[in-house]
């Protein structure tokens, strides 16, 4: 098989107009300000875009409402991991020639939706799952957490979970994007309610409204547009379970996977790698991500984000947004980290840019630990 | 909980799960286990997960195993469960080999009552007229 690193580059990011709480714009509203905006950051139009790439919606009422009929057509629905997968997508389709312009969007009124999206009641996961109580994601994940604590140790795993959630804080602060921007101390942290033993209110992300999209095109079109192309130097996908019971390893996540194989797409290992995002649907999922990716082993991770270094100023630039704790999070985030890196990688970030970013790694996570995604992006 | 008053979200019964909740209802845990590579699996279905034989039997199990994981649920996700909170959401390792979810009962809701290993036994909770689950509590 021929490599397709490199055989296309994002060219255009944007949120959505508003984001955060937003009760006057639907999810769909979200999609197309997204698209309108990350068309606009490429220097293209609608009328470019061949390719449409999904979650969440059948491709078909989205292309309807944003007035596009494409010639690709991608509704790859693993959860919030879907929109990391979707730009490896994009690129197999541009390098075979199936589009030139990859529109992904995405779009969620996660906080302000007037009917809630019900799960499919005639699913395993939800008819063995939901009668015990085990709905909504805070629920499920902190029963890995559990876990990993009794594998590796509650106070270790502990101080983990607060060093992730204050550095991630201190970066939000430097987003005037970010909900979530007053100081957080570890006191704030270990004080906050419990929503699901090990989680504290402070572990989990928020639920807010926002959209975003992405813009991929092919290698000759990209170096014709006015801002610099973003390659993809890897990508790679991988899901080994659905519901949270059925997970083989709850201290391993389908990002050990993915994390080698697009590193190995890319040629480079972890230590190139100038800027890490990591989908942080709670603290946890950061740490057990950390380890599944190979940037450090089984039950190191505390050792590796101790003492703040994954906060601003640190040697490990981590969820420079503010990620889904504090930045947004509307449900599937996995596309805003993409933006994030992209961002940072053209060095556009202002306060919170990251010193020297060249490299950029992006890792979505989608369902109870289910789904992963990983890129790896670069700058020449 | 009790008959009448039960709110709480109801598995939807597929044709390949009938047998397992008519077995909880009677208050006996049934598994699917597999004839051909001898492992019993959760949850049933007519093929075996392991190594996609076919040839596949109903098994009843002890009811034993040990403690997973678990949480504690403070917030309730959704409005039926909020007489119940807090409440133990757990998986158990079944003596058969199978993991599977429940909630543990009979045990305070508090991390310093509830061990990552201890042994459990099961329980069925009577929840409708239609419907038991299996739950678990300390040994």
């Amino acid at each position: 098989m021929t490599s397709t690193s490199k055989a296309a580059a994002i060219v255009g990011v944007a949120e959505s107009d508003e984001i955060g709480l937003v009760p006057h714009k639907s999810a769909l509203a979200h999609h197309a300000e997204a698209a309108h905006n990350a068309l606009e950051d490429a220097g293209l139009t609608r009328n470019d875009v061949d390719g449409l790439l999904t979650a969440g919606y059948v491709n078909y009422d989205l292309a309807d409402y944003l007035g596009i009929a494409p010639r690709y057509t991608d509704t790859t629905t693993v959860g919030g991991a879907s929109f990391v997968i979707h730009v490896g997508h994009a690129v197999n389709a541009i390098a075979n020639g199936l589009c030139e312009v990859a529109l992904i969007t995405h779009g969620q009124a996660g906080r302000s939706s007037r009917v809630p999206i019900p799960r499919d009641p005639n699913l395993p996961s939800a008819m063995y799952e939901m009668p015990y109580g085990m709905i909504g994601m805070p629920i499920n994940y902190s029963m890995a957490a559990t876990r990993y604590m009794h594998q590796y140790g509650e106070d270790r795993a502990r101080q983990a979970m607060a060093e992730i959630a204050v550095s991630t804080r201190k970066w939000a602060q430097l987003n005037p994007k970010a909900m979530m921007r007053d100081p957080m101390t570890f006191d704030d942290y270990h004080n906050s309610r419990w929503i699901a033993w090990p989680f504290h209110l402070l572990d989990c992300c928020l639920v807010t409204d926002a959209g975003a999209a992405i813009v991929v095109t092919t290698p000759e079109r990209a170096r014709s547009l006015p801002k610099p192309p973003v390659w993809v130097l890897g990508h790679a996908e991988h899901h080994d379970h659905a519901g949270i019971t059925t997970m083989p390893d709850l201290t391993s996540t389908p990002a050990r996977v993915t994390g080698p194989a697009a590193l190995g797409m890319a040629g480079v290992s972890h230590g190139d790698i100038d800027l890490t995002m990591i989908y942080d649907s709670f603290t946890y999922t950061v740490l057990v991500t950390l380890e599944s990716l190979g940037y450090c082993g089984p039950g190191e991770g505390p050792d590796f984000v101790a003492g703040q270094r994954t906060a601003p100023g640190g040697d490990f630039p981590l969820n420079t947004s503010g990620g889904g704790l504090s930045y947004t999070h509307p449900g599937m985030y996995g596309i805003f980290p993409v933006v994030e890196a992209v961002r940072q990688l053209r060095a556009e970030c202002g306060d919170r840019q990251a010193p020297d970013v060249s490299l950029s790694l992006v890792n979505g996570t989608g369902g109870a630990l289910s789904a992963t995604g990983t890129i790896v992006l670069g700058v020449e | 909980m009790t008959t009448d008053a039960y709110r709480g979200p109801l598995p939807v019964k597929q044709p390949e799960s009938d047998y397992y909740w008519e077995k909880a209802q009677a208050h006996e845990l049934w598994l699917r286990r597999c004839d051909a590579c001898e492992q019993a699996y959760f949850y049933p279905r007519d093929f075996c997960p392991h190594c996609g034989s076919r040839d596949v039997s109903w098994v009843q199990a002890s009811g034993r195993g040990t403690l997973h994981t678990f949480a504690i649920v403070h917030r309730a996700p959704v409005p039926a469960f909020r007489d119940h909170v807090p409440f133990v959401v757990a998986m158990v390792d079944l003596e058969e080999g199978p993991r599977i979810p429940t909630n543990l009962t009979g045990v305070e809701p508090d991390p310093a009552h509830i061990q990552v290993g201890m042994a459990v036994e099961v329980a069925f909770a009577d929840v409708t007229d239609d419907i038991t689950l299996p739950v678990f509590r300390p040994a």
